[in-house]
């Protein structure tokens, strides 16, 4: 018998079927969805419609406070009230596009970049710093507030989210609520490159469960560009192969994230199955404070997108419809420094911490190993600052 | 009322009786849905609860857990299967990272009432990947509660208990034991989870193990016993949270201990036992405490396992290792044959604690 160590030719005894004919999914365009261009002019898009002047209104507030916010925690950062401080500045139309989407019984999964989402979700600054100042994990009650920990593994936040929704779908008909309860996840542009984002996306396609996954590719992720993060067209491509919706905006209209995110929680609520949107914006401060940009990016680039600045387009547009005025801009500002005052008072002074809560939640009821380190921490432990 | 199962079915009924019990518990994993699981565990379950209650899931590990987190945030008890020990490394990031903390970060606003079973350890003559002991991964995880059965009733009864559990729970099931037969009581099933349990009384020595190698501890200890010592042995069940109370009140009694698992011995579940026995044992003990582990290995060729796994010949040969006379010495050196040539053991003579 003749042996060979190539391919052996396998005779053709059966006719090949011809090929299914699967219909062409459509394309997230290479071309954002904008809504206010960059002058604050209006562009018709046909796919989403504007959203109403009240909106624009809100988005604008939230992101002239958020900003503002951001500012007082750079500098909490500087002065060493905050152990660090990833900013989202630049970021502001992601960040509060996609939270004034959701509804009240939504939930959000944040990253530690979204500091300012999680402000526009109406939990409190300090409590939301108290993870970046070093006090605790995480400052809230993620069920009072819809709003699970900000994340800080890479990905991981989007599984969860998708199991979130199963659960409440489970829970709907048990508990008699009759609203679904859809999750907004943010993620990164490294983010889709992890593992962990790819069996998230393909759950929640699996189980068409009704989560939204905005991806704010700010172009860097640490010293990465997104050009060595992925070949695909756009990062919605990637939502495609899931057979999920996908979306790619223009991540510094306010507008346009607030309709995309909005219409793809309708869609998600409605049976629709999952949506990836891919929000294109920029970083301008560096990765955390501690991070030197000037190493990796170029101040050019910098510059044309502070140009770009998502709260001035908004502005120039609500301003040359008869929206926004001095004195409305005015109030807006006032709140926004009362904000940051209180932010800044309340941060003045270290907080007092107390040992016992290092061994009050690791398990149910503390472990008799827990308790008697728990006494051992009493009698020498010291905190150190 | 009592009746006579293996482990595979004891597992089974606490599934069923915990599903039929708790409209909340779901159950998912890797081919669990009709096929029942490889090992078959879940056997059944989807007949009778339907695709809501128990359902195959996609092929992804980490994804299982993940998504069993947003489910417990969210008022699920979901119980999840690892088809094998490790095959359940993909989903580590979730269990470490988010599983085990939770709780914690969230200052107790978030529990997470997770199980995941896990078929462990080796002795069944799987190939590579399939025999793997990782317990000392999740043990080393504060938040976790790492249990590991080693009769059908405890399995019965420790899942039940875990899955009421507020915590998470790795439950370990050793794969070697699924057709091992013995008594379980449903309907009485008291409690396992958090107490060792004492499975033969001694007076010269401790011997502590869980999960497969308990019926190995028990072994070696009637090996021991035709040689003249008295062995107890303690079954830990809980790896985390440790039985300190049990172990330090046996070993106090005995003045000598032996930790027998099949994990790699080195910085391994048994080297944190040797180090708590011997912080709360010292002016007790007649002998360093001995370890009876796996190689150091990656886990061997299903021809060579025995090599590898810890025999009641290995229990038998620490115990004449346990300084019964002051020449003899402990380490498992291998020297140690010629440092013992010359010395004549008595079996028993010096035996127990003085
Ligand atoms: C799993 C994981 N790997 C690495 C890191 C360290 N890390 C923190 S942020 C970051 C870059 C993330 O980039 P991107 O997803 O684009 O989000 P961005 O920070 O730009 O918002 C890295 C590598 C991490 N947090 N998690």
């Amino acid at each position: 018998m003749e042996r060979t160590n190539g391919p052996r030719a396998v005779p053709r005894t059966t006719r090949l079927a011809p090929p299914e004919v699967v219909a062409d999914p459509p394309l997230p365009s290479s071309r954002p969805v904008t809504l206010v261009d960059h002058d604050g002019t209006r562009v018709s898009d046909s796919s989403f419609s504007p959203p109403p002047p009240e909106t624009l209104g809100a988005l604008f507030r939230a992101m002239v406070i958020g900003r503002r916010f951001d500012l007082q925690a750079s500098t909490l950062a500087r002065q060493g009230r905050l152990a660090v401080y990833p900013s989202s500045m630049g970021q502001e139309a992601c960040q509060v596009g996609g939270v004034l989407a959701l509804s009240d019984h939504d939930w959000l999964f944040p990253t530690y970049r979204d500091s300012v989402a999680a402000v526009t979700h109406g939990i409190g600054p300090v409590e939301v710093l108290t993870l970046l100042r070093g006090n605790w994990h995480c400052g809230y009650d993620p069920h009072a507030h819809r709003c699970a920990p900000q994340c800080t593994p890479l990905a991981t936040n989007a599984s969860h989210a998708v199991g979130l929704t199963y659960a409440a779908r489970r829970k709907r008909g048990e508990e008699g609520s009759t609203a679904t309860t859809a999750a907004l996840v943010l993620m990164g542009d490294g983010a889709t490159s992890e593992g962990e984002a790819h069996e998230a996306y393909n759950y929640a396609a699996m189980w068409n469960a009704p989560v939204v996954f905005l991806v704010q590719n700010n172009h860097w992720a640490i010293s990465v560009p997104v050009s060595k993060q992925s070949k695909a067209p756009t990062l919605a491509h990637k939502g495609v192969g899931y057979g999920m919706n996908a979306y790619h905006v223009d991540g510094n209209d306010a507008a346009a994230v607030y309709s995309t995110v909005a219409h793809a929680l309708r869609e998600a609520r409605a049976g629709g199955g999952p949506a990836l949107i891919e929000a294109r914006t920029y970083r301008m401060e560096p990765h955390t404070n501690a991070d030197p940009a000037h190493r990796y990016r170029d101040q050019g680039e910098v510059d044309y997108w502070r140009s770009r600045d998502p709260i001035e387009r908004l502005e120039t547009l609500l301003r040359a419809e008869g929206h926004l005025d001095d004195e409305v801009r005015a109030r807006i500002d006032t709140d926004a420094e009362l904000l940051a005052d209180t932010l800044r008072q309340r941060m003045a002074d270290d907080d007092e911490l107390d040992p016992a809560d290092l061994f009050a939640n690791v398990y149910a009821t503390p472990t008799p190993l827990l308790q008697a380190q728990r006494q051992r921490v009493a009698r020498v432990g010291k905190v150190r600052r | 009322m009592s009746e006579t199962l293996t482990m595979a079915a004891a597992l089974n009924r606490a599934l069923g009786d915990a599903m039929r019990a708790d409209p909340d518990v779901v159950v998912y994993g890797e081919d669990v849905g009709i096929l029942g699981g490889v090992f078959r565990i879940t056997d059944g379950l989807t007949e009778e609860f339907g695709e809501e209650r128990c359902f195959d899931s996609p092929l992804a590990e980490a994804g299982i857990l993940g998504t069993a987190i947003g489910m417990a945030m969210n008022g699920l008890r979901p119980v999840v299967e690892m088809q094998f020990d490790a095959f359940a490394y993909p989903a580590f990031q979730q269990v470490v990272s988010h599983l085990a903390k939770l709780r914690n970060r969230t200052r107790g606003a978030v529990s997470m009432p997770v199980v995941v079973r896990i078929p462990y350890g080796g002795g069944i003559g799987g190939v590579e990947h399939h025999a793997d002991a990782s317990e000392a991964y999740y043990a080393h995880t504060p938040g976790l509660r790492v249990v590991s059965p080693s009769t059908p009733a405890d399995a019965y009864t420790m899942l039940r208990e875990s899955i009421a559990s507020p915590d998470p729970v790795i439950f370990l099931e050793p794969k070697r034991l699924y057709w091992s037969k013995g008594p379980v009581n449903t309907t009485d099933p008291g409690a396992a989870l958090d107490r060792a349990a004492r499975r033969r009384e001694g007076t010269d020595l401790t011997l502590i193990a869980y999960g497969a190698t308990v019926e190995i501890a028990e072994e070696g200890a009637a090996l021991a016993a035709e040689d003249g010592y008295s062995a107890e042995v303690l079954d830990l069940r809980s790896l985390a949270p440790f039985d300190d109370e049990t172990v330090t009140e046996s070993v106090r009694r005995t003045g000598r201990a032996i930790v027998v698992h099949e994990a790699q011995g080195f910085v391994g579940y048994g080297a944190e036992v040797a180090a708590r026995v011997s912080e709360q044992c010292f002016h007790y003990l007649e002998a360093p405490v001995l370890r009876v582990c796996g190689l150091d290995i990656p886990y061997p060729p299903p021809k060579l396992e025995d090599l590898h796994l810890p025999s009641a010949e290995r229990v038998l040969d620490a115990v004449r290792r346990l300084q019964w006379e002051s020449a003899w010495t402990a380490t498992d050196g291998e020297d140690r044959a010629a440092v013992s040539a010359g010395v004549a053991h008595t079996a028993g003579s010096t035996g127990g604690a003085s």
